[in-house]
């Protein structure tokens, strides 16, 4: 055609070369890189989750224990947020403007494109003002989360609280959580975690680029409802919940009661307590630290974390034992001149009162040191002196078994052991068969180093109502609409004691009501089976009293204990029999010996603040004569008053084993 | 055949190839827009309160001119030329005083019942009629420095007159046109300069250091002077070249930095690299990456990408309406979408290089170019590789000037070529 035709062949070769370079950045874009789908579905889904109502938890009796009650959330997702007047904003949430800076930084840091809390709780009314102008303000949303409120204010340490979830939590949980999401900090709250919280549900939503929901993601086959959490039923009554608390006003202590048929505990009172209700809301923060503040610890859950020593409580433990051993029969008499002489040790009875001759059944009635102090140095003889280690050991295996120095296995979290001391704790401080039965003749009477917590103490009594065998306390009787009760709670715990030799024992427990010590707590027309306490401990006694009731077909085992408050039969077996009257009847009848509950719930116990200190690891050595009754020459020249679980395994000598102590009055 | 067969049977001599590909991407083009701007109130692909809606209109509109430009006499556009380019500039003037402004440039004029003219996409269509017939003329030849000179000014009038919108896009469309005067005998080497000069602004921009870049170049035209060193000729070629490159440069250095709007430099700067600002001017680029990225092979599917779907990628039907095909139909179909074009515009060179007349083959060198020039920046611009410069994808992209404008140039082709065993026409 022309000098030029040649050049079309360039011509198309650029425009060829082009398009393939156009080809090849899109084959770049499109198949190798796999970030831009990515990017695509984060434009376009939004994830809105859908907080589960935390399960409610009732009592026995399907009353209400607690609740939930909705509240308002303002949620925030930074990288929506246009520019809005913030000044409303802060004066609808009734924030400064400081403050709004400050939280908006927070939820940046914490991912500009997910959503985070940006205020807290708000209740329905200063909600519903928020909510008619929600729509000024893109990027807030509100987001409804259910509260607890309980109705009756009861049982704070067995419900325990729950609060936001930490970092650690969050980790733990495999990202189950999301900031400001609720868990559960103690008590059934904590443990029944998994049960209560329910499960998140989740919208996967489509918006377009003005963040307009467009429907659901794939028409919602992936999303899922919230399931609310299941309801539990806890064993507590609140009817003697509720009277136990008020009994044990103003003092400190603890009761505990189980039904013997199944191990269900009825109540679980821990003086001092609190309202659970100060625990939820926005002033949570401030009431927690109040009640962190308070001298006498509420938040220190005394049935399982407090430890005491059983006093006499303890007695019918080694005649049960040396009856099995068949050392002793129930007919085995002993005269009580009103001392014992163990060794070079004298210990000495109640007043140095004498019992003259008594046998098994007026010992317990009696409360007679040196019939049990009689029985336990037979059982560590028996093999004679020499061999007391391995004897020692065998009684501490027989003691064991009725749940003593282990942890029951209570479903909460915080249980203690108690202290139940081995025989090689002594050779450490006597060396090895440097010590007799003289030595540690304190344990005998329940004094010394052993030490149990309240629920254990009532657990003795459920195996004693039951004849030799107890089922595992514990505090949720049924979990969920079906009702499911855990196979370990039906599961017969056998202590090794034949039924026949509870009889005599339990005849005694009953003449300690009837005309024993604790003749002033008998109820007319129930027969109550209880054994008093007085354990000895630095400052005043600590009250105990222990039954069950009644004596044919137990319905009720109890274990209460006031501290520094002197004899069990004073203040502990009054309110013992109070709370058994009040489940068995309903009704608290009038009292031959006149004491009414009214007298009980007005009562003062509480130590001097200057006197009842918390001692962490400063607290000295108690002086010798502090022990006053029982001259117990054991290798605790202390006697502990309270310890706490917490202090695991420190069971040195000079070492403080208390956290919380009863000082000695200076001027006593 | 004789030439009054010819005559009778004039729809056999059409090229059918060019309309399938015309009819195949105006298909295509109403689909992604009909995807792109759905909207639930008005389904219907015809429905004319939606963009499909009105795109069918002009594509019927299109087809009717088509058929009327075919069944015109092909002496009417050589002879009819200077009337186009006049009218087209009168109405580049009228445009700036009386022109509607949408996003920052002047450049439609209302006709009323929501439709509006943009000369600017007519203009290509009747500079490259008159190019044609100019360069056409006896006597005249492009490698005589009179003749490039005319042949520069009735391309650069319509330029500078686009450029007071101002539509860069638009304006340098137009450039394009280097490759008919290349075609037509123009020295190699200003192609050879145009690809240096592309060079040469991306960098100038990009290092922002003068020294370093008029030192490279002076160190490269050593070299090359070096190598041929036994050639004389080349020598005052490489001097010329190495005094337009620099002056060239630091023109660029003045444009950028004085002249161009700081949202066109900032446009600029998002595809060198320098900045990457994804919430505002990167927004569109960023978005429309996204929403050809997430098609992978296959797309995913019609009408079924979020991107597109939940508008998130701005001017969806118009200048980005690749996005929807990338994302919808994925590389297979970028990849047909593209090879279309390919096709069509050495389809175009394959028409151009049998016609008999001048006239024919450089008109249709023209359009070849605009359209090559249309498919690669609107494209290079929804992946990245080049600034975001506003400019439709020729039969594609929503809108009837362009669409219009598009179909005329390409029916005139088909009759020029339908027409090329007749006589040559001046």
């Amino acid at each position: 055609m022309n000098r030029f035709f040649e050049r079309r062949y360039v011509i198309a070769g650029i425009f060829i070369t082009l398009i393939l370079v156009l080809l090849a950045r899109l084959f770049y874009i499109q198949i190798i890189d796999d970030r831009y789908l990515l990017y695509a579905q984060g434009n376009v889904l939004r994830h809105v989750y859908l907080n589960p109502a935390r399960g409610p938890i009732m009592d026995r009796n399907q009353k209400v224990l607690v609740q939930n009650e909705p509240f308002y959330d303002i949620m925030v997702i930074p990288k929506q947020v246009k520019p809005f007047d913030t000044l409303e904003f802060c004066k609808l949430l009734g924030i400064g403007k400081t403050e709004f800076d400050k939280r908006f930084e927070k939820s940046i840091k914490y991912s500009p494109n997910l959503a985070s809390v940006f205020e807290k709780q708000l209740s329905a009314q200063v909600y519903a003002a928020f909510q008619e102008r929600l729509s000024e303000f893109p990027g807030f949303f509100s987001s409804t989360r259910y509260l607890r409120t309980y109705p009756d204010s009861v049982a704070a340490q067995f419900l325990g609280f729950i609060g936001e979830v930490t970092d650690r939590d969050m980790k733990k949980s495999g990202n189950y959580y999301h900031p400001g999401d609720y868990i559960g900090v103690t008590g059934v709250e904590k443990s029944y975690e998994d049960v209560l919280h329910g499960r998140r549900g989740v919208q996967n939503l489509m918006v377009d680029s003005r963040n307009r929901p467009k429907g659901h993601y794939a028409n919602g086959a992936y999303d899922t409802t919230a399931v609310a959490g299941e309801r539990l039923i806890s064993s507590l009554d609140k009817r003697i919940q509720k009277l136990g608390e008020k009994l044990m006003q103003n003092k400190l202590g603890s009761i505990v009661a189980i039904e013997p048929s199944t191990g269900e505990i009825l109540c679980y009172v821990s003086s001092p307590t609190y309202n659970p209700n100060l625990l939820v809301g926005r002033e949570r923060g401030n009431n927690a630290a109040e009640l962190y503040k308070d001298p006498y610890k509420p938040f220190f859950i005394r049935p399982i974390q407090a430890y005491y020593p059983p006093g006499s409580s303890f007695k019918p433990l080694s005649a049960l034992i040396a009856m099995q051993e068949g050392i002793i029969t129930p007919q085995t008499t002993y005269y009580c001149p009103g001392y014992y002489w163990a060794g070079n040790h004298m210990v000495p009875c109640f007043h140095k009162e004498a019992h003259g001759t008594v046998n098994l059944t007026s010992a317990v009635a009696e409360s007679c040191n040196g019939y049990f102090s009689m029985v336990f140095e037979k059982l560590m003889n028996f093999y004679g002196a020499k061999n007391t280690s391995s004897t020692f050991t065998n009684w501490r295996n027989n003691v064991g078994k009725f749940g003593l120095g282990s942890k029951l296995g209570l479903d909460m979290p915080s249980e203690g052991k108690g202290n139940l001391p081995t025989s090689k704790y002594y050779d450490k401080i006597y060396r090895a068969g440097g010590w007799r039965s003289s030595t540690v003749i304190s344990l005998a009477i329940g004094q010394g180093e052993l030490l149990a917590t309240p629920l254990q103490l009532a657990n003795i009594e459920c195996t004693i109502a039951n004849h030799g065998f107890y089922y595992k306390p514990h505090l949720i009787k049924a979990i969920g609409d079906k009702e499911i009760i855990k196979s370990e709670y039906k599961v017969k715990n056998n202590v090794g004691i034949d039924p026949q030799y509870f009889e005599p024992l339990i005849d005694g427990m009953q003449a300690v009501v009837d005309r024993g010590t604790a003749v002033r707590s008998r109820i007319p027309g129930i027969i109550m089976c209880g054994k008093t306490g007085t354990a000895q401990v630095h400052g005043e006694d600590n009250s105990v009293f222990v039954a069950f009731a009644p004596r044919d077909n137990p319905k009720i085992a109890i274990a209460v204990v006031v501290e520094n408050s002197g004899e069990g039969a004073k203040w502990a077996a009054p309110i013992a029999s109070f709370i058994v009257e009040k489940y068995l009847r309903d009704s608290i009848s009038v009292r031959e010996s006149g004491i009414t509950p009214e007298e009980f719930i007005n009562a003062n116990r509480l130590p001097d603040l200057g006197n009842y200190t918390l001692k962490d690891n400063k607290a000295k050595p108690l002086p010798k004569d502090s022990i006053r009754h029982t001259k117990a020459d054991s290798a605790a020249s202390k006697k502990p008053g309270i310890k706490s679980a917490h202090q695991k395994g420190k069971h040195t000598i000079g070492a403080p084993l208390a956290v919380l102590q009863v000082k000695r009055r200076e001027d006593e | 055949m004789n030439n009054n067969q010819q005559q009778r049977s004039f729809f056999f001599n059409v090229d059918w190839a060019v309309i399938f590909v015309y009819l195949a991407l105006c298909t295509i083009g109403w689909l992604n827009i009909h995807s792109a701007v759905f909207d639930e109130k008005h389904p219907g692909f015809m429905d004319l309160d939606t963009n499909y809606g009105k795109q069918f209109v002009y594509i019927i509109i299109g087809l009717i001119t088509g058929i009327i430009i075919l069944l015109l006499e092909s002496r009417f556009f050589s002879a009819l030329a200077p009337v186009f380019y006049g009218i087209t500039v009168v109405l580049l003037i009228i445009v700036l005083v009386v022109g509607r402004n949408v996003g920052g440039n002047q450049a439609w004029i209302s006709l009323g019942g929501g439709f509006r003219l943009q000369p600017s996409e007519l203009a290509k269509f009747s500079t490259c009629l008159l190019l044609a017939r100019y360069l056409s003329s006896t006597n005249v030849r492009v490698t005589e420095p009179k003749a490039f000179l005319i042949a520069g000014a009735i391309i650069g009038f319509p330029m500078f007159l686009i450029m007071l919108q101002p539509d860069a896009g638009s304006t340098l469309v137009f450039s394009s046109l280097i490759f008919v005067l290349y075609r037509e005998g123009v020295s190699p080497y200003f192609l050879i300069l145009e690809g240096l000069f592309i060079a040469l602004f991306v960098l100038t921009i990009k290092l922002n250091n003068l020294i370093f870049i008029v030192g490279g170049l002076i160190v490269l035209a050593l070299i090359i002077l070096f190598l041929f060193r036994r050639n004389r000729k080349v020598m005052p070629v490489i001097l010329t070249g190495l005094a337009v490159c620099i002056a060239f440069v630091f023109s660029v250095n003045f444009l950028y930095t004085k002249v161009l709007k700081p949202h066109q430099k900032v446009r600029i700067d998002i595809v060198l690299g320098i900045t990457s600002d994804i919430k505002g001017k990167g927004y569109n680029v960023n978005q429309s990456k996204i929403a050809i990225g997430s098609g992978k092979f296959w797309g995913r599917g019609y009408m079924q990408g979020t991107q597109t779907k939940y508008s998130f990628v701005p001017e969806q039907s118009t200048d980005f309406i690749f996005c929807t095909v990338g994302e919808e139909w994925g590389f297979a179909g970028a990849t047909v979408v593209l090879g279309l074009y390919l096709f069509l515009v050495l389809r175009i060179i394959r028409i151009a290089e049998r016609q008999r007349s001048p006239f024919s083959r450089i008109y249709a060198y023209g359009i070849a170019s605009v359209i090559f020039f249309h498919v690669v920046i609107n494209v290079g611009m929804t992946i990245g590789i080049v600034p975001s410069i506003g400019i439709p994808l020729p039969l594609i992209s929503y809108g009837g000037s362009s669409l219009l404008s598009f179909t005329i140039m390409l029916f005139v082709l088909i009759k020029l070529d339908s027409n090329r065993m007749g006589m040559i026409y001046q």
